[in-house]
């Protein structure tokens, strides 16, 4: 146990890019956790997904041994996504520290993620130290920049700590300042046991490993402990820290911040949020723990293989673990049998929990479009929450429909101004505020339906700022709007997984642009295909896709038997990821092409 | 458009299982075609030592118990051989093997190797069928595909062949990206006029790792497969009014002249294979030569088999594998275990409502041999069973 004098717990926040995961690898070096050998960029973003796309997806703690010139310390680092569908992940995160590290990037200057994740802390009532990265690159502007991030912390520009992860320049300084400004924890051993599960995974040997945060007591080896929420009672097997690999200890103390193993397999039985305190002498109260993250895009998730209905919920369950953001409730499409209803942060976390679904749990899955929740008020009297188009009660059933909205934070160039209000004009936008951060740089609050910012207007955002406008949005209430459902129709027999929710204006737009969508991606097959988009029963948009006329090889193999059936095989494997709805087969990434198809 | 599915047709699709052939593959051409992705070497630089190899590996090989009924000499370009190294092969076979006393021998060949006094030496070694590389009968067709010979050349070739042979095929090739529809059925009425016996016709296909691949990566236009379909369809008809019959997808015979050592293959009997990349069938066992010509050479010299894969399927694959060869007849296949679980299976009850699989009593045929894959993925498809 170390004395808390001796601890500092902090995690490095950012808006997406500005080097969070970069400066956490100089930290990690200048403190010997990783040899030289072991090096590489993003040490700490170990999944391959993360690897693949460059980004932080799952906060990663890591402990360090730092000697500096006020002495040895210990520091327990974590790294945080920076994307909004992850600004949950950074919110739990900040609960296990005392101080946070605010990066900004002295080229880009303050973004929209910089501002939310530094009232997220601010509200956690967390010390901030506000650092520049970046001062290598010649279009930094670290003047400039250390105003705008002064401004919104209410500080001096003064304050700013300047450093360049790349190189390290200013790292070691910068470490120093973490131990004299951010509070050391505080906590009494002699106190009852109080320690926060703030993440968890599911380790196929170990079972449930939990990440905790000892705020009070001392949580050992082998003690017999409770998780307060659940009533789970345990032993704990093994306790240890990540240095950034996983080290047993004999026990954690206050302020220490580590693992728990316990070799629970029942995943429902463990809680992210839970509070762990001893059986013997448990604690009066749980710790606040967290509050449930809202989804905000539903999508359904089916096997290809109805039969893998239980891998997949066994592994989502699993999943979840990791993944607290991440909601499900079984559904059934006529079109796609038994699958899930997943509610997702936004598009990104939906995309990463598809890939995260099939490659660790070796599953193969079709989405289907994705859609906001409406609420929908009935003839007769109350209200339905519809989580997906199928849901949507007919016209003579139903009075109005309402969508969630949100209230949509951008922060751009003064430049584009106009062209940012346009966009969001565009997308029904009402305009909020308007605050110049400084004579450059703008901040724009506007109402926007949340279904016209979840889908690809961020792409259009960065298209039309040439990349230099961000975007954070909160969920702020819901509002009557003139909604239809647009339904499609393959071989005259509505698939309910293509339906969609659209603005009435919008409607027969995006049918004719998905059912043409749909024509270039469903292959053909022995027979004609014609492709409809219907609003009730009035067709709006319709295209075939022609039977096809050759199917063979028609080709001289001699005695090479093996090798066409071989061919064949492969053909089928890639067969394997259609869908058949009725007689028509359907390619997985059809369902969410209607992604795609964008409305504008 | 007449097609073999009659009793006489049926009775010789069958009895080709229980006939055994030989295949030879020589691997020189004089350069190689763009879309080939045989296992073949441009020149004759290693011919004297690949000969000799060939003949070890015959004197290694066991023999059948019954004498052959085919052998097939094919690559590559065997001419590339002269007559006596064809004739030192084939003896070593006749003499190791035994032959059947209406036995097919048959040879490949292409337009630019055949004249009269080729072709006299060829039946004198004792090659009573040819196969010719025509391709096409257009220039700009042949030029596109990459040809040596002319149109002119491939008329003459086939004129002697005639003269001399008991059997003659003409290979067609259809799709040939820029090829028109009446450039192919000029060419398929140029190859019925010449008077041959049998007439095979197959789509061009672009192979991996190949140029015309590579070309088609770059952004070449690919073979289009409405048009193929198109262009197969004319074939069947013209072929038909020739009074050829159609017995398989690509290949049409008269009366007599259906391929034995492709009818061996299709009814999964048994055949022996020499030379670089051959695959052979026998006892259940199907294997492969390494594919490399050199290193072919070396293993055979050094007293090593060639072989470098084999594949034997399990009761079930088998019996898959016996209706999906089967079915590329004209004459269809006995049902049997996968047949009757294919007819009742979702994947066959579509494919018999679309009118490309029919059922007639215990035989299964495609009726519509251009979708004749689909039929093939659907009995991969089946869960496996008894048989
Ligand atoms: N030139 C320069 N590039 C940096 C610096 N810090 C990070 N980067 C680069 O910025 C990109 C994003 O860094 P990363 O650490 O993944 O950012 P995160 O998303 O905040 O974790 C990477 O390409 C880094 O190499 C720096 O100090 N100077
Ligand atoms: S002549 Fe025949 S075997 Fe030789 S390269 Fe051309 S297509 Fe291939
Ligand atoms: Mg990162």
């Amino acid at each position: 146990m170390t004395d808390t004098s001796r601890i500092r717990n902090f995690s490095i926040i950012a808006h997406i890019d500005h080097g969070k995961s970069t400066l956490a690898d100089r930290m990690l070096e200048l403190t010997g956790a990783v040899t030289e050998r072991e090096m590489r960029d993003q040490v700490l973003d170990t999944m391959d997904l993360e690897r693949e796309r460059g980004i932080t997806i799952k906060a990663q703690s890591v402990r360090l041994d730092y000697r500096g010139p006020s002495g040895d310390f210990i520091l327990n680092l974590i790294d945080t996504p920076g994307h909004v569908d992850f600004t949950y992940e950074v919110s739990r995160s900040l609960a296990a520290c005392e101080g946070a590290i605010l990066l900004v990037d002295a080229a880009q200057g303050v973004e929209a993620q910089t501002l939310a994740n530094a009232y997220l802390a601010i509200e956690s009532g967390l010390a901030i130290i506000p650092v520049l990265n970046k001062l290598d690159l010649p279009a930094a502007d670290p003047d400039r920049v250390a105003v705008e991030l002064a401004s919104i912390l209410d500080g001096d520009p003064g304050d700013v700590i300047r450093v360049s992860a790349k190189t390290g320049e200013g790292v070691a300084e910068l470490m120093a300042q973490i131990v004299e400004r951010l509070p050391a924890p505080t906590g009494s051993v002699d106190d009852e046991l109080k320690a926060l599960v703030f993440d968890s995974y599911y380790d196929t040997y170990r079972g449930v490993v939990c990440y905790v945060r000892v705020k009070s007591g001392l949580l050992a080896t082998e003690d017999r402990i409770r998780f307060m929420a659940t009533g789970e009672q345990q032993q704990a097997d093994e306790v240890g820290v990540f240095t950034p690999s996983a080290e047993p200890v004999t026990s954690l103390g206050p302020g220490e911040v580590g693992y728990l193993v316990t070799g629970v397999k029942e995943i429902d039985r463990i809680k992210v949020g839970d509070t762990v305190t001893h059986e013997a002498a448990p604690a009066a109260a749980a710790l606040p723990g967290y509050l449930e993250p809202t989804p905000m895009v539903f999508s359904g998730l089916f096997p290809t293989d109805g039969d893998e209905f239980e891998r997949l919920r066994d592994a989502l369950e699993k999943l979840r673990l990791n993944d607290t953001a991440l909601v499900f409730e079984p559904e059934t499409s006529r079109a796609l049998g038994f699958g899930f209803r997943c509610g997702f942060l936004g598009l990104l976390h939906m995309e990463i929990v598809r890939e995260r679904l099939e490659r660790e749990y070796d599953l193969d899955l079709v989405a289907t479009a994705p859609s906001v929740a409406f609420r929908v008020g009935l003839v007769g009297g109350g209200e339905r929450e519809i989580k997906s188009p199928q849901d949507l009660p007919d016209p003579n059933e139903r009075t109005e429909i309402h969508e969630p909205i949100v209230r949509v934070m951008i922060i751009t160039p003064a430049e584009f101004t106009g062209t940012v209000m346009e966009l969001l004009q565009q997308h029904r936008g009402v305009m909020g505020e308007m605050h110049y951060l400084s004579p450059e740089r703008v901040e724009l609050t506007y109402r926007v339906p949340l279904a016209e910012i979840v889908f690809g207007f961020f792409d259009q955002l960065k298209s039309r700022t040439r990349g230099y406008a961000s975007l954070d949005y909160d969920p702020d209430g819901y509002a009557v709007a003139d909604l239809a459902r647009v339904d499609i129709l393959l071989n005259g027999v509505p698939v309910d997984a293509f339906s969609a929710i659209i603005h009435k204006e919008k409607a027969y737009d995006y049918g004719r642009k998905l059912v043409a969508k749909l024509r270039q991606i469903i292959p053909r097959q022995m027979f004609d295909v014609p492709i409809q988009a219907a609003i009730g029963s009035r067709v709006i948009a319709r295209e075939t896709v022609k039977a096809k006329r050759k199917d063979v090889i028609a080709k001289c193999y001699g005695g090479d038997v093996t090798r066409k059936r071989k061919l064949l095989e492969r053909q089928k494997e890639g067969k394997k990821r259609m869908k058949m709805v009725g007689r028509v087969e359907v390619p997985q990434e059809a369902f969410i092409s209607v992604l795609q198809v964008d409305a504008d | 458009m007449p097609t073999d599915g009659g009793v006489a047709a049926v009775a010789l699709a069958e009895s080709a299982a229980t006939k055994v052939a030989a295949y030879v593959h020589v691997p020189f051409c004089r350069r190689i075609c763009p879309y080939c992705d045989f296992a073949v070497v441009a020149g004759t630089d290693l011919a004297d030592r690949y000969v000799s190899a060939i003949c070890a590996e015959i004197q290694r090989a066991e023999p059948f118990d019954d004498p052959l009924a085919a052998i097939a000499f094919g690559g590559g370009t065997p001419t590339a051989l002269g007559p006596r190294a064809l004739e030192q092969m084939l003896a070593a076979i006749e003499s190791r093997f035994g032959v059947a006393s209406d036995v097919e021998i048959s040879i490949e060949a292409n337009p630019e190797d055949l004249n009269p006094s080729t072709a006299r030496e060829l039946t004198a070694v004792g090659f009573g069928r040819i196969s010719l590389g025509v391709q096409s009968f257009d220039d700009d067709v042949l030029s596109a595909l990459g040809r040596v010979h002319t149109a002119d050349q491939a008329w003459e070739a086939v004129g002697a062949a005639r003269d001399t042979f008991a059997s003659v095929n003409i290979d067609l090739i259809f799709g040939t990206p820029g090829e028109q529809l009446r450039s192919w059925e000029s060419s398929v009425i140029t190859a019925l006029e010449s008077g041959i016996d049998h007439l095979s016709t197959y789509s061009l296909t672009v192979e991996r790792g190949t140029g015309l691949s590579r070309a088609v990566l770059a952004g070449a236009p690919a073979p289009d497969p409405d048009l193929q379909a198109e262009q197969w369809l004319r074939a069947a008809d013209l072929a038909g009014g020739a009074g050829m019959v159609r017995y398989e997808t690509s290949n049409y015979a008269r009366a007599g002249h259906a391929v034995v050592y492709n009818l061996v293959t299709w009814a999964q009997g048994e055949y022996a294979a020499f030379g670089n990349g051959a695959h052979d069938h026998r006892d259940g066992l199907r294997s492969w030569n390494v594919r490399r010509v050199d290193r072919y050479i070396e293993r055979i010299e050094q007293g090593d088999s060639a072989k470098s894969g084999s594949e034997r399927l399990g009761p079930w694959e088998r019996e898959v594998e016996r209706v999906m060869l089967g079915l590329r007849r004209a004459a269809g296949v006995r049902a049997g275990a996968a047949g009757q679980r294919l007819v009742t299976s979702e994947g066959g009850v579509a494919l018999r409502d679309a009118g490309i699989l029919e059922v007639a009593g215990d035989r299964l045929r495609i009726a519509r041999p251009l979708l004749g894959d689909g039929v093939s993925r659907a009995l991969l498809a089946l869960a496996p069973g008894d048989c």
